[in-house]
């Protein structure tokens, strides 16, 4: 080994707290890049081989009715590769020790042919005899929530009929990876699940045998989407058609979508601050580090080394800490992406984990790395090859000070002038305190543009569940009925208040751009299921004209007084110019109300309702539950207040992870930032401080000194951070949202009082190391050397 | 007979590096009387600086006795020799040791500011003879000049002892010698004892008493008949 490289390992050994603080923020920034696109990777990787493989449709429509054979002439749409027609209906289910209602999609799997499209991945078990109006199978997470083996058997209110069903087999289905009840908010693999059954028991069931209500239809690679929907939902107009739609607006597709949009984002955001505060910390460590080794520098040159071999010496150092970093980030970044997909693969329910933890992706991780400290090291490497031997072998000039326009008010104010040291120090090198400032708001920034999350989540819910939409549960019909069905639902046990709506789904259109909604009508003075305005103030909703969702009249481009076209999917496929009179405030999926009346008025319907919201007696629940499971009044059931602290449940599971995540990483900078800053300091002053220390000084005024810089540092950070990090938050706000929801930001003063906590407490630790430092500095060794 | 301020009897210092040990002191008995002028001479490695080290409260023996008046340094906490040097004690250094980010002024009231009864840092600066000097910073200063801030921040605190560990080593004859009159006229004015370590002989001829170390050892003191101005020695 070569001398100068024995030097850089042994200058390695000897500055190892500090090189390890850089390597561990590069570490950070690496392991978030890995993690970010790692998992992003993963996830999109495993989405694609699962819809590959198990051939998941391109576009889907459902229909009241058509018989079979039209099964064919679909098929003859240019650009159709395969037609999947089915049978797929809502049921009621009442599972053996619950005592509230569930439900299920049921879908018919063929009897006499495989399937084309959306195939079943048998976990277990088998796939129903053909013909047997008994067997099933079930989804596999609410097989999971149910602890149902094959052998189980449960009750379903199949078309108003109750059935026994018996589940032969678990599987998984492509398009069911996030599966979410009707009117549900989120998941709830306990309340709602997919049961496949023969196509024939279906279809006897609900009266359509030799006809399907659903056809899921594959693409050639170079069709339009586009093209096929619109041919499509002409030829189904006669059948009920509700509107055929592409991938994007399927919901476990969609769902999928925005979380990885939410992966890509993340991994867009967090390690740039990362590697920005790590080129910081090489840029103030080498600098010091090399002000300390300018006579050794004029010697090397001196001896015949050239300036690049000098310089290379340098970087090799800096390249040396950014190998340790991205090693020790891609560790930590593998084992964090393995952890995350796996959750991912639990939350998702893929078969399969494609889990991708490529080279390329650990290169990009390093090499950003080294970029970063390269960048960090280029100005101090620089001075170093620049640096003529003749002057480099000179002690360098003592540092200069100059009367500032401050010293006056020292003296005024009696300022103690180990105060005034500090002071001095500090803005004698303004770059590298401004830098220290900056990387300890970044610390701070992290923590505040991440924790706010938990406070707007809150918020979500608090809007969502109190403010809007405060019924325990909503009973929804399988078909719209009359205002009677009002009264029978009020009759049921337990019932306190019962609220009327209706769900009309249309395609709302703007000139070219349009979405698939359903319109909510409302009754007039509805105390349990409201719409919040602007400051979430409950609005009436006029007679006439439409309310729509902020996000929804954004994506339209309309405002209130301009005219929307709603295409109704039911019914006639009328065409209607409507008026948007409000614009409300919402944060889950795109929300359009209309007044109940105005509602019925354009479907050219009487006093019709889609479903009631109730509000029942907490001591009948059990009463209700029961009566509900076994009357043919409900469609589907759908409760609200359940599913909340089911979300709560999932939510705390997650957010301690999450916290902990943060709150490391946050300190990780901190750390780092104050550690080496007290360090460099500790270095420049600590021939003062044991001067300062014979002179009669003790060790707390002494410590005190550097102590008052790192808190002065700290402390100024803090605002800072406050602010940059209120730009994370926003800029992560606008990176995650989605048509599925829209995230507030609210971040509350408690989010600032923890991240700088988290900080302080971070600074805190650094300078306890640094001050058993101070403590134990030679106090004669200092006295007998020349800096 | 002169108030006693410092004595030793049979004081050693062994340093122990690994393996190695270093004998430094080998058993010395000192006695400095109130306002004595005292030069210790020796080649290095003689042990005087540790010597001055021990009874300036920087560092403790391994054994024997350290006495200041009636107070023994060997057997006081960390603590107590903080306040001692505080309290009692000026210091001037080979290196000056100033703090780079005060002024002449600001680097005396480092001491002013928390010393018992300290005379005005402006006071200290004019003894010295730098009252034209208050404002400048050290990189402002010649090495002269910066010494005699040293010493202006050493007598501030109107210290009974003074202790210089090579003053003038860093400095040219002419300027060393303004460096001695400051200690000199210090020595007179304040009355502290004071202690000045060299290895340049030609400045033993200020003192009332110089002490020859050498191994760690006393080998022989002498008192000056007659005490020389600095003005008239040079080297």
């Amino acid at each position: 080994m070569s001398a100068l490289r024995r030097k850089l390992l042994r200058d390695l050994i000897r500055l190892w707290p500090q090189a390890l603080a850089i390597a561990l923020v590069m570490a950070a920034g690496a392991a978030t890049l890995i993690l970010g696109v790692g998992t992003h990777a993963s996830l999109s990787d495993t989405r694609a081989a699962y819809y590959e493989r198990n051939r998941f449709a391109d576009v889907f429509a459902d229909l009241t009715r058509a018989p079979a054979v039209f099964a064919d002439e679909i098929a003859h749409i240019p650009g159709v590769a395969a037609v999947e027609p089915r049978v797929s209906k809502l049921a009621l289910l009442d599972l053996p020790g619950m005592i509230e209602p569930a439900s299920a999609m049921m879908v018919s799997l063929p009897d006499w042919r495989e399937q084309r499209l959306d195939l079943l991945h048998m976990m277990r078990g088998r796939k129903p005899t053909p013909g047997d109006d008994r067997e099933v199978v079930v989804s596999e997470p609410f097989a999971k929530a149910n602890r149902f083996e094959p052998g189980a058997t449960f009750s379903a209110l199949i078309n108003g009929r109750k059935r026994v069903l018996e589940i032969v087999g678990i599987a998984l289905s492509p398009e069911y990876v996030y599966a979410m009840g009707p009117g549900d908010l989120m998941p709830d693999d306990r309340r709602f699940g997919i049961v496949w059954m023969s196509e024939k028991a279906l279809a006897a069931a609900w009266d359509l045998t030799g006809a399907f209500s659903t056809v899921h239809v594959a693409l050639m690679r170079d069709a339009s989407v586009a093209d096929v929907i619109q041919r499509l939902d002409g030829m189904l107009t006669r059948y009920g058609g509700l509107g055929a739609y592409g991938r994007k607006d399927q919901t476990s597709h969609a769902f999928l979508d925005a979380e990885l949009k939410q992966l890509e984002a993340m991994a867009r955001i967090l390690p740039p601050i990362f590697l920005v505060v790590a080129a910081f910390l090489v840029n103030m460590t080498l600098t010091r580090l090399i002000a300390l080794e300018r006579e050794q520098i004029g010697l090397l040159k001196a001896l015949g080394y050239s300036d690049l071999a000098v310089g290379a010496h340098y970087l090799e150092f800096v390249a040396a800490i950014a190998v340790i970093g991205s090693i020790l980030g891609v560790g930590l970044g593998t084992w964090l992406g393995n952890g995350m997909a796996r959750l991912y693969g639990d939350f998702y329910h893929f078969p399969f984990l494609v889990f991708r933890m490529e080279v390329s992706t650990w290169i990009i991780a390093l090499a950003v790395t080294l970029t970063a400290a390269f960048g960090g090291a280029a100005a101090a490497v620089a001075g170093v090859v620049r640096l003529p031997p003749a002057v480099a072998m000179q002690p360098p000039a003592p540092a200069r000070y100059r009367h500032g326009l401050a010293d006056r008010l020292y003296r005024l104010l009696a300022v103690r002038q180990t105060l005034v040291m500090v002071i001095r120090h500090v803005s004698h090198k303004p770059m590298r305190s401004l830098g220290s400032v900056f990387g300890i708001a970044l610390s701070v920034s992290v923590l505040v543009g991440t924790l706010w999350v938990f406070g707007s989540t809150e918020l979500m819910i608090d809007v969502t569940f109190n403010r809007a939409n405060r019924q325990d549960s909503s009973v929804g019909f399988a078909h719209a009925r009359s205002w009677s069905a009002l009264s029978d639902v009020a009759a049921l046990p337990g019932v306190l208040t019962v609220e009327p709506y209706r769900s009309i789904p249309v395609k709302i259109r703007n000139g070219a751009v349009e979405r698939r909604v359903a319109i909510s009508g409302k009754p007039r003075g509805g105390d349990l299921s409201r719409v919040l305005g602007r400051g979430f103030v409950p609005v009436t909703l006029p007679e006439e004209g439409i309310a729509l969702s902020d996000m929804l009249a954004r994506i339209l481009h309309v405002e209130v007084g301009d005219l929307v076209e709603v295409e109704l999917l039911e019914r006639d496929r009328r065409r209607v110019e409507v008026p948007v009179t409000v614009i409300i405030e919402g944060y889950l999926g795109l929300d359009a109300y209309m007044d109940l009346g105005a509602a019925n008025r354009m479907m050219r319907e009487g006093a019709l309702v889609d479903g009631v919201h109730v509000a029942y007696d907490e001591a009948k629940r059990a009463a209700f539950f029961d009566k509900l499971k076994t009357t043919p009044v409900a469609g589907f059931v759908t409760l609200q207040r359940m599913a909340l602290i089911k979300f709560r449940e999932t939510l705390a599971e997650n957010m301690y992870i999450m916290i902990a995540v943060y709150v490391s990483l946050g300190m990780i900078i901190a750390f780092g930032v104050v550690y080496n800053f007290a360090r460099i300091s500790l270095s420049e002053q600590g021939r003062e401080m044991a001067s300062l220390r014979v002179l009669g000084l003790s060790r707390g005024e002494v410590s005190g000194i550097l102590l008052a810089e790192l808190a002065l540092l700290t402390l100024a950070a803090q605002p800072l951070g406050w602010v940059i990090g209120r730009g994370i938050a926003e800029a992560m706000v606008r990176a995650f949202e989605s048509e599925l929801y829209r995230v507030p930001i609210v971040v509350g003063p408690e989010v600032y009082a923890w991240a700088s906590a988290v900080v302080i407490f971070a600074a805190f630790a650094s300078a306890a190391v640094v001050r058993r430092r101070i403590d134990r500095l030679d106090l004669i060794e200092v006295l007998k050397t020349r800096e | 007979m002169a108030e006693t301020i410092f004595r030793t009897r049979a004081l050693t210092k062994v340093y122990a590096t690994g393996a190695l040990e270093v004998q430094a002191l080998r058993g010395i008995d000192f006695d400095a009387t109130r306002g004595e002028f005292v030069v210790l001479l020796g080649p290095s490695g003689s042990g005087k600086s540790t010597f001055l080290n021990i009874i300036g409260g920087l560092d403790r023996a391994t054994s024997g006795e350290v006495w200041f008046t009636d107070h023994p340094l060997a057997t006081m906490a960390e603590r107590e020799l903080t306040l001692y040097r505080r309290d009692h004690v000026g210091f001037v250094f080979q290196f000056y040791n100033l703090v780079p980010s005060l002024t002449a002024r600001e680097n005396v009231q480092l001491v002013t500011e928390i010393a018992r009864d300290p005379m005005r840092a402006e006071e200290a600066l004019e003894i010295v003879g730098l009252a034209d000097r208050l404002d400048h910073f050290p990189a402002q200063l010649s090495g002269g000049e910066q010494q005699r801030v040293a010493i202006a921040r050493a007598i501030a605190k109107r210290p009974e002892v003074l202790l210089c560990d090579e003053p003038t080593g860093a400095l040219d004859s002419q300027t060393g010698v303004r460096v001695l009159e400051a200690l000199v006229r210090v020595n007179a004015d304040l009355g502290a004892t004071t202690l000045v370590i060299t290895h340049n002989a030609a400045i033993q001829e200020i003192a009332h008493r110089v002490v020859h170390f050498g191994d760690g050892r006393i080998l022989s003191t002498h008192v000056n008949a007659e005490r020389k101005p600095p003005s008239v020695i040079s080297w």
